[in-house]
């Protein structure tokens, strides 16, 4: 049983790690508007020239 | 050959009787109405952000002139007095107008991203609010300014905001409470679990002793934190030697706590952290609960407030040129003027204070504050109002009234009082509690009594016991949820509750009254009929109506817009306001209007029909009248039904009308109402509903503007349309946003449902605490059952609250403007206005 020991002070660090994880989103005003988000998906990003990596291509052109 | 577009494809203007422009976006040429739309789209589709026509709910804002009276904002003091200066750069806070949906608010912050040097930019839909930070040294202020104008929006520098950023520190901390608190909440419901286990089955005392060591640790921030609010309120609540919610449990929770740790650190004894933290956890959510409701109708201020113009054009006199009266323009911030202060509003333009106008005649777009749609005539003499549209011609006004003085000031006003209220369904809870909670506390100090008489070593736990199992959060929260989930459900039928006790008193309505035919009727102008007096053919007659209607914004001219595109243009179309137009179609001279202004200097012309008829719009040449059309209002496709689902609901109906018998009889029999008054004045109107009152009934009204005031203010529940005005949620009690009346009987009937809610609610808390109280004063209640039948107490008022939002939605679109409508169905309705 003695693992308790060692166990539940790490579960709390974990806790102390999403309290943290939480207020930092509530600051940094991630609930404040909780509207936008859900249409944001649906519009796509321009593919940004500076980003590297593979470019959106549109796929009927050869 | 391409189809030829009716429609404009930025702002949705039609298109009929102008010559089309052309914007070019990536692969394809869309038609536009002006180069404003043009550049508008064009802009759009070079940033990449074409996108947004696809999403938008609707059509958009047509862009502005481009104007200098950005460039005032550059000014270093201006700038110093608007925005805020933060670490990476200044930051403002823009309340913009026309934000319709999140398609726009994506397409206002995308914009601005793009700009070099605008460090942040974020804009929120449901508080039309952008908030920017930029590099003063790499972009002008105003340059983000005129961006914002040039996509068609309208942007207003939030000057105070003091409430608004209240509002959002208050939600941040009390969202940073319930994270806090239910995540330590679980972790010592955790630890509990073991603990009682450890009492049944045996468990080492090394063990017992660290998971209550550790409890404390986890029970110690939460009490601090999460439990902060109720400490800071029983405190207060104690300087002015009151009680409130807050003093029993903040007694309770500091008992608990304090006797928890004593008894670990004795390593004997009971230990309540669980309670403690769930306690505070079940009390913070109700907080959130109701905060969320209070936060729900403080956009409805913001949208008036913002109505103002940030600049005016003020004019001012060249010191010795007086004579030719010569005066020189320059834009100030409305902020500056000053009583006495002249000052040039050109159409288009808002009023920017009140006054009176001293050269020009125009029409004034007063719907803001009275609800009446026709713009009316001003001349010189007459006051205008701040906040009203100036939509015919320039014009010079005195100022008379700034800033707080004004009409518009007084309305605001007056709103954020009507939101600061409770409901007085849940004052009434709150009165009751208030004596309940001072009789808790007698008897908590009795049960202690009595227990250390009888057995000293159980008096703690009882007293405790009392204490929690007592506490009527229940009860508070019986009515507040309820009258939130009824708000929220009732939002969704698009139906916005202004005032608090407007669900209270919808529950109890009996009979229903239309103070107005434009309730049941659709309130725009139409074409209803047309005699021919001439040899041209009605289709021909309708064509050379548009097209000469074409030129001119009022309503009668959509009106014929909307029946027929024109055939071919209008030349030298002239308007003369109050009367009609004149111009040349297809060669011939054409005049269309009253009939004293297109008949008026003909021989004969009585004969034809009579000069002074207020329905008619006669066209006509100089060789007489060709044909007379009749314009009315035609009933709204729902009103019938909706009328039959009130009866259905066991509701009287009827009509009280200011207008004429016919047209009146005409709404009365399509809808099927047999009651009704023609020709109400308002006195009449008041009257009615004294008489109806006097007969035990309970009246809801519905009408469409602040112009019915007093009458809605006699009903019982005042219901205004929502196209009405934004100043119809200064006195109605509930505003039907979606511009249709089937919401009003769901609305009654769901009022009818939460109030049944409420009463069972309130029947549940009661019954609750008064049978756990003596059973806890007996000592049969341990604290944490105490604790859990307290939460689960207010769990179930909450979830039997819920059940009035979980009622299936209506059928058809969402109404709410702020919900984005998808593409298709904003391009069906685009097509639906047209025949």
């Amino acid at each position: 049983m003695s693992i308790v020991f060692v166990l539940i002070p790490v579960s709390l660090v974990l806790v102390g790690f999403g309290v943290w994880a939480f207020f930092w989103a509530v600051r940094t005003g991630q609930f404040d508007e909780l509207d936008a988000a859900a249409w944001e998906i649906l519009l796509d990003d321009p593919a940004d020239p500076a980003v590297k990596g593979p470019q959106r291509k549109p796929y009927h052109k050869p | 050959m391409p189809e030829v577009p009716t429609t404009c494809f930025h702002c949705g203007e039609s298109l009929a009787g102008r010559r089309l422009a052309w914007a070019r976006l990536h692969d394809s040429d869309v038609a536009v109405c002006c180069q404003g739309c043009k550049a508008a789209a064009e802009m759009l589709a070079l940033c990449g952000l074409e996108e947004f026509y696809r999403f938008r709910s609707a059509p958009s804002v047509k862009p502005q002139e481009p104007s200098a009276e950005w460039l005032l904002y550059d000014d270093p003091v201006l700038l110093d007095g608007l925005t805020r200066v933060e670490p990476n750069g200044r930051s403002a806070v823009l309340l913009i107008d026309g934000l319709t949906c999140a398609a726009c608010s994506w397409l206002i912050g995308r914009s601005l991203q793009q700009i070099d040097g605008v460090v942040h930019a974020s804009v929120n839909t449901a508080t039309g609010r952008a908030r920017v930070v930029w590099d003063g040294r790499k972009v002008a202020f105003s340059r983000l300014l005129r961006l914002i104008a040039d996509l068609g929006y309208r942007p207003h520098i939030a000057t105070v905001d003091a409430a608004y950023e209240q509002a959002r520190a208050e939600r941040r901390a009390i969202l940073k409470r319930l994270a806090a608190s239910g995540l330590g909440m679980m972790q010592v419901m955790m630890f509990a679990v073991a603990m009682y286990a450890g009492d049944m089955q045996g468990m080492d005392q090394t063990i017992r002793d660290y998971l209550r060591a550790v409890s404390m640790l986890v029970a110690t921030p939460v009490m601090l934190y999460g439990g902060w609010p109720f400490f800071a309120g029983a405190y207060n609540a104690w300087r002015v030697r009151s009680i409130t919610m807050d003093v029993p449990v903040a007694l309770g929770l500091a008992l608990a706590y304090g006797a928890s740790v004593f008894n670990t650190w004795r390593h004997a004894g009971d230990v309540y952290f669980d309670s403690v933290t769930m306690f505070i956890f079940f009390l913070t959510v109700a907080r959130f609960v109701e905060m969320t409701a209070r936060h729900q109708s403080t956009s409805v201020t913001d949208s008036l407030s913002r109505t103002l113009p940030a600049t005016a054009h003020r004019l001012n006199r060249r010191g010795d040129e007086e004579s030719n009266g010569e005066d020189s323009v320059s834009d100030v911030l409305v902020a500056e003027l000053g009583i006495g202060d002249r000052l040039w509003v050109r159409a288009g333009e808002i009023v920017p204070a009140d006054g009176d106008l001293i050269h020009g005649c125009t029409r004034i777009d007063e719907s803001m504050l009275t609800g009446e749609p026709l713009p009316v005539a001003r001349g010189p003499g007459e006051r205008l109002a701040a906040g009203t549209l100036n939509v015919a011609a320039p014009v010079q006004m005195r100022v008379a009234a700034t800033g707080a003085s004004t009409v518009l000031a007084g309305i605001v006003a007056l709103l954020s009082r009507a939101q600061a209220e409770r409901p007085r369904i849940a004052r009434e809870a709150d009165r009751r509690s208030s004596r309940f909670l001072a009789r808790v506390l007698c008897g908590a100090v009795l049960v202690c009594g009595v227990w250390l008489i009888i057995d000293p070593s159980r008096a703690f736990a009882a007293t405790l016991a009392v204490l929690v199992v007592a506490c009527p959060c229940a009860f508070s929260l019986a009515t507040l949820v309820a009258v939130a989930a009824a708000n929220a459900a009732l939002a969704r039928r698009g139906v916005l509750v202004s005032h608090q006790d407007a669900i209270e008193g919808l529950a109890k309505v009996t009979r229903v009254v239309f103070d107005k035919t434009g309730t049941l009727t659709q309130g725009t102008v139409s074409v209803t009929g047309c005699t021919l007096a001439g040899a041209l053919s009605e289709t021909d007659c309708l064509g050379i109506a548009a097209a000469l209607e074409a030129a001119s914004e009022h309503p009668i001219a959509r009106a014929f817009g909307r029946l027929q595109s024109a055939a071919r243009p209008a030349n030298d179309v002239q308007v003369v306001p109050g009367a009609g137009l004149q111009g040349t179609v297809g060669g011939a001279r054409y005049r269309i209007g009253t009939p004293a202004f297109v008949l008026g200097g003909l021989p004969g012309a009585a004969a034809n029909g009579p000069l002074h008829d207020d329905g008619a719009i006669v066209l006509g040449t100089d060789g007489g009248e060709l044909a007379r059309f009749t314009v009315g209002d035609s009933p709204r496709p729902d009103s019938a039904r909706a009328v039959a689902a009130l009866r259905s609901l066991g509701l009287g109906v009827e009509i009280l009308s200011g207008d004429a018998r016919g047209a009146v009889e005409l709404v009365a029999e399509h809808c099927g109402i047999s009651r009704f008054a023609a020709r109400q004045s308002p006195g009449d109107k008041l009257r009615r509903m004294q008489a109806l009152t006097a007969q035990g009934e309970f009246v809801a009204m519905v009408g469409d503007g602040m112009n019915d005031a007093p009458v809605l203010g006699g009903a019982g529940v005042s219901i205004a349309m929502g196209r009405g005005s934004a100043l119809t949620l200064a006195t109605a009690d509930l505003i039907l946003v979606g511009d249709s009346l089937a919401a009003l009987p769901a609305a009654v009937a769901l009022a009818r449902r939460a109030k049944s809610i409420m009463r069972q609610n309130l029947l549940w808390a009661a019954g609750y605490n008064l049978t756990a109280m003596p059973l806890a004063a007996l000592g049969w209640v341990p604290p944490w059952l105490a604790a859990i039948g307290m939460s689960l107490s207010s769990i179930v008022v909450v979830l039997n609250s819920l059940r009035l939002m979980r009622a299936d939605a209506p059928t058809g679109r969402p109404r709410l403007p702020a919900v984005p409508t998808p593409p298709m169905l904003a391009k069906s309705r685009l097509e639906g206005s047209l025949p």
